[in-house]
């Protein structure tokens, strides 16, 4: 508890802190949607194109590598959406090119025209997330919280509609809701919180985040609700503690709340069982 | 001006066609069956009239100022994957949806509107119970219930009692034409011949021989006595489709 306390007094742990709780909400706020709509390779294509867009901004030496990340991304996922929707096995195929093409370009950028002695050291970085976020500036935090109070205002708002959209795409468009635009909120919303996720546990481990805290709700609860409340509480708690356990323990940020998302995925699979059990 | 004029109609797959020369008229209170064989094209029409889908050629046209969003639907098959999360009051309210154009929340009266709509479904005691969990009866009631929330004024009912045992099957005839007194504009799908001939005051057959007319027009065609007598041929003609449609439902709910 005392080194704990000591850590607290740095402003960089205080920032890691408040940025990772406000991403691990993001994060898990679609995950329920992502899942059920097959949604959830839309999230892992798109951390690769993240990190190509980021091994380009690092070339560039651009100070604030956001502002390169963040459109390609949110373009991405929408021309993702949309062949995903025309065709659904060209929309994988065209996932998949997307993805490790991104991956493959952003490592070969990286390679030729990096200046740093540590390659792969900032490949790993950008990957698995590690310190990264421990070294936010103010400005990077600022960014952080407000277009998480974005994704969040934007979720609370369109919660009703997100959900029309999920359970039952068909009737929601037979019956005049505007579903395509809401699937373009959706995809967009999914974009922005892929690229805040990856300061926090890097482009890799992100499905992680997004998948395990809504997995673990749906085993405990059954309203779209429930679930939704549980997910974020429990991706808040994952985070929280990977992060503390990281900062004493020493151990990779990102690695260590993936690790406590599975952890309670684990325990989730078998409350459910016991719950599932005697209730029948 | 009718509710839902129908004119050269022909509704497909891309350029596939699957049901051709297809014109009728309904108006506001009446009861249309549609019947066909399976794979005619009953489904591919509704989904086109609800524009799901494009038509392939012609046209439909909406009259008595009804909007996209006065239309209830009840589709033939949902395809709800097996751990959707939802409880019943969840489903039945997101029918509303439609009604409330970017309004964010659920206004106190759609709750209102849910509630007796799940009251009439007699699903209320349900409300709580998480929707995958119900039995295929029940679920048909929960999307009805939806589909009511949505409009007051046209159901399209893509065969609303497969998988249904016979008593159940009768309540929710019995519940549908209770709908239609109340002025419910209903288009109905459905192989059940007798209950098309019992409840619904127009039918529309789909198929080599199309066919649109009253009831008692239809007796008298060529078409209606053509299928009547297919279908009475198989004695237990009414559930001619019951068994096997019940057993692909279990399947899909277990598997
Ligand atoms: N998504 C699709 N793409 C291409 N063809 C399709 C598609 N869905 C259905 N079809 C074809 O269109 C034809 C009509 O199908 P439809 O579902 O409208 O029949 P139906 O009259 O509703 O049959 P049923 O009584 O079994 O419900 C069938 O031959 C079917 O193979
Ligand atoms: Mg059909």
């Amino acid at each position: 508890m005392d080194k704990l306390a000591f850590y607290l007094q740095y402003p960089f742990v205080r920032y890691a802190l408040i940025v990772g709780v406000l991403i691990s909400l993001c994060s898990s706020l679609l995950g329920v949607t992502l899942v059920l709509k097959r949604f959830s390779y839309i999230g892992d294509g798109l951390s690769h194109v993240a990190f190509g867009a980021m091994a380009i901004a690092g070339v560039l030496g651009l100070s604030n590598n956001m502002l390169i990340v963040m459109p390609v991304t949110v373009i991405s996922a929408v021309l993702l959406l949309r062949t995903g929707q025309n065709a659904r096995i060209k929309g994988d195929a065209a996932i998949a090119m997307i993805s490790v093409g991104a991956l493959a370009f952003g490592y070969l950028i990286m390679n030729i025209f990096s200046t740093s002695a540590n390659l792969s050291g900032d490949v790993c970085t950008t990957l698995f997330g590690s310190t990264s976020i421990l070294t936010l500036s103010l400005g990077e935090v600022w960014l952080c919280v407000v277009l998480s109070i974005v994704v969040v205002v934007i979720f609370i708002l369109f919660y009703n509609k997100i959900f029309a959209v999920t359970f039952d795409e068909n009737f929601a468009k037979a019956t005049g809701v505007k579903t395509d635009a809401y699937n373009l909120i959706i995809a967009v919303v999914t974009a922005v919180i892929i690229v805040l996720a990856m300061n926090l546990v890097g482009s890799l481990l992100i499905s992680a985040l997004v998948i395990f805290p809504a997995l673990s709700a749906m085993k405990l609860f059954k309203s779209f609700k429930s679930v939704t409340v549980c997910s974020a509480v429990l991706s808040v708690v994952c985070a929280l503690s990977g992060m503390i356990i990281s900062i004493l323990a020493g151990t990779p940020v990102g690695s260590t709340i993936v690790a406590a998302d599975a952890v309670v995925f684990g325990i989730c699979c078998i409350a459910g069982a016991i719950m599932g059990g005697t209730s029948k | 001006m009718a509710l839902l004029t129908v004119k050269d109609l022909s509704v497909g797959y891309g350029n596939q066609i699957v049901a051709e020369n297809i014109n009728f008229e309904v108006n506001a209170g009446d009861y249309l069956c549609i019947v066909g064989e399976n794979g005619s094209g009953k489904s591919t029409l509704m989904k086109t009239l609800l524009r799901l889908q494009k038509p392939v050629k012609g046209e439909i046209l909406t009259g008595e100022g009804l909007t996209e969003n006065e239309i209830g639907y009840l589709p033939q098959q949902t395809v709800i994957q097996k751990d959707f999360p939802a409880s019943v009051r969840e489903v039945v309210l997101s029918g509303c949806q439609s009604r409330g154009g970017f309004r964010p929340f659920y206004s106190s009266e759609d709750k209102k509107t849910a509630a007796e709509n799940m009251e009439k479904m007699g699903i209320t005691d349900l409300a709580g119970r998480c929707y995958r969990e119900l039995s295929g009866g029940q679920q048909q009631r929960v999307l009805l219930a939806r589909a009511l929330c949505a409009t007051r004024k046209l159901l399209l009912l893509d065969e609303p009692v497969s998988g249904l045992d016979p008593k159940v099957t009768a309540e929710m005839y019995a519940l549908i034409s209770e709908l239609n007194k109340e002025k419910v504009t209903i288009i109905m799908i459905s192989h059940d011949i007798g209950a098309a001939m019992g409840f619904a005051d127009h039918i529309l057959h789909i198929g080599d021989n199309v066919f649109f007319g009253t009831k008692d027009e239809y007796l008298g065609s060529k078409a209606g006595k053509f299928f009547l007598m297919m279908q009475s041929r198989d004695a237990e003609s009414v559930f001619a489709s019951g068994p096997r449609k019940t057993m692909k439902k279990e399947e899909e709910t277990n598997g």
